[in-house]
């Protein structure tokens, strides 16, 4: 099976990439968002434990 | 033996994500490897449906998780809110974005299959309809608990959604058999599955991947949502990633 064959999945291709493609950018997207949120949190502490410091 | 109750304490519970969430994260990336391989390429052409069928490989997967993901949630949340346990409610809101993912996975891979196969992208049919409102409950159960300050009332009152809409899942399941649908009855029964070898490898990797994601990605948002609301207590200010 050539390369551009298994792309085109006998004429299905847009369809099985479609929901493959699909899939991948919302994990993509769903990981990028909690290592985020890690990072969002983790400063909001230092912040507030600074504002503390500070009084 | 374990002592589980050591492990429902917040401070606990969130080095023990951290310890075990990479694992599931790489258990994860080497079944998907191994699923996508073995359902795209290794697993022959179907006779009936060509090469669509493929999409059975991320859209059962989804699916099935799709519905167990929300079960375990609104466990969660009713252990939340009958005992009162703070990691509990805080689990069922690590768990409600991966599951609201999966639904909505579930949902667009299904009519990029239905369109090929039925032809149709949509159709009001028993089981297709209540997957979109099983999609719906999980964004009403982020949205609600989103809107209300009190992350204590916050949790209570998702809970009760959670619980009211877990109804939905038991008629997800059995609307192919309840009711006589365009979708297909289920592929995996308790009797065997009906599928070739190389088919039902693929699928099962791919559900196993599915699931070691899933598990990753609750655990890592867990940990986050953890902090945020401890982060008045010692234990957090005295984590060397807060310094």
């Amino acid at each position: 099976m050539s390369f551009s064959e298994f792309i085109a999945m006998h004429g299905r291709g847009m369809y099985v990439w479609g929901s493959y493609g699909m899939a991948l950018l919302i994990f993509v997207v769903e990981i990028a968002l909690v290592f985020h949120k890690r990072t969002l949190t983790l400063k909001q502490i230092r912040m507030m434990r600074d504002a503390e410091g500070d009084q | 033996m374990i002592n589980w109750f050591k492990y429902s304490a917040p401070s606990t519970f969130y080095a023990l994500a951290g310890k075990l969430a990479p694992w599931f994260a790489a258990i994860a990336a080497i079944l998907f490897a191994a699923g996508l391989y073995v359902g795209l390429y290794v697993a022959p052409t179907d006779a009936v449906q060509s090469d669509s069928y493929r999409i059975i490989f991320i859209h059962v997967p989804t699916s099935l998780l799709s519905m167990f993901i929300y079960l375990v949630m609104a466990g969660y949340a009713a252990l939340g809110l009958i005992f009162n346990t703070r990691l509990s409610a805080m689990m069922a809101n690590a768990l409600a974005p991966t599951g609201a993912l999966f639904a909505f996975i579930a949902l667009w891979t299904g009519a990029l299959w239905g369109k090929p196969t039925w032809g149709a992208y949509w159709v009001w049919d028993a089981r297709l309809t209540t997957q979109l409102i099983l999609f719906f409950l999980y964004l009403g159960f982020i949205a609600l608990h989103a809107s209300i300050d009190d992350p204590r009332r916050a949790d209570r009152a998702a809970a009760l959604l959670a619980i009211v809409g877990s109804v939905n899942v038991p008629i997800i399941y059995f609307s192919v058999k309840w009711w006589s649908t365009l979708h297909q009855g289920a592929t995996i029964k308790p009797s065997g599955v009906s599928m070739e070898a190389t088919m039902q490898m693929g699928l099962y990797a791919m559900f196993a991947a599915c699931w070691a994601y899933a598990i990753a990605m609750a655990l890592w948002r867990v940990r986050s949502i953890i902090l945020e609301r401890e982060r008045s207590a010692q234990w957090v200010l005295d984590l060397p990633e807060t310094r």
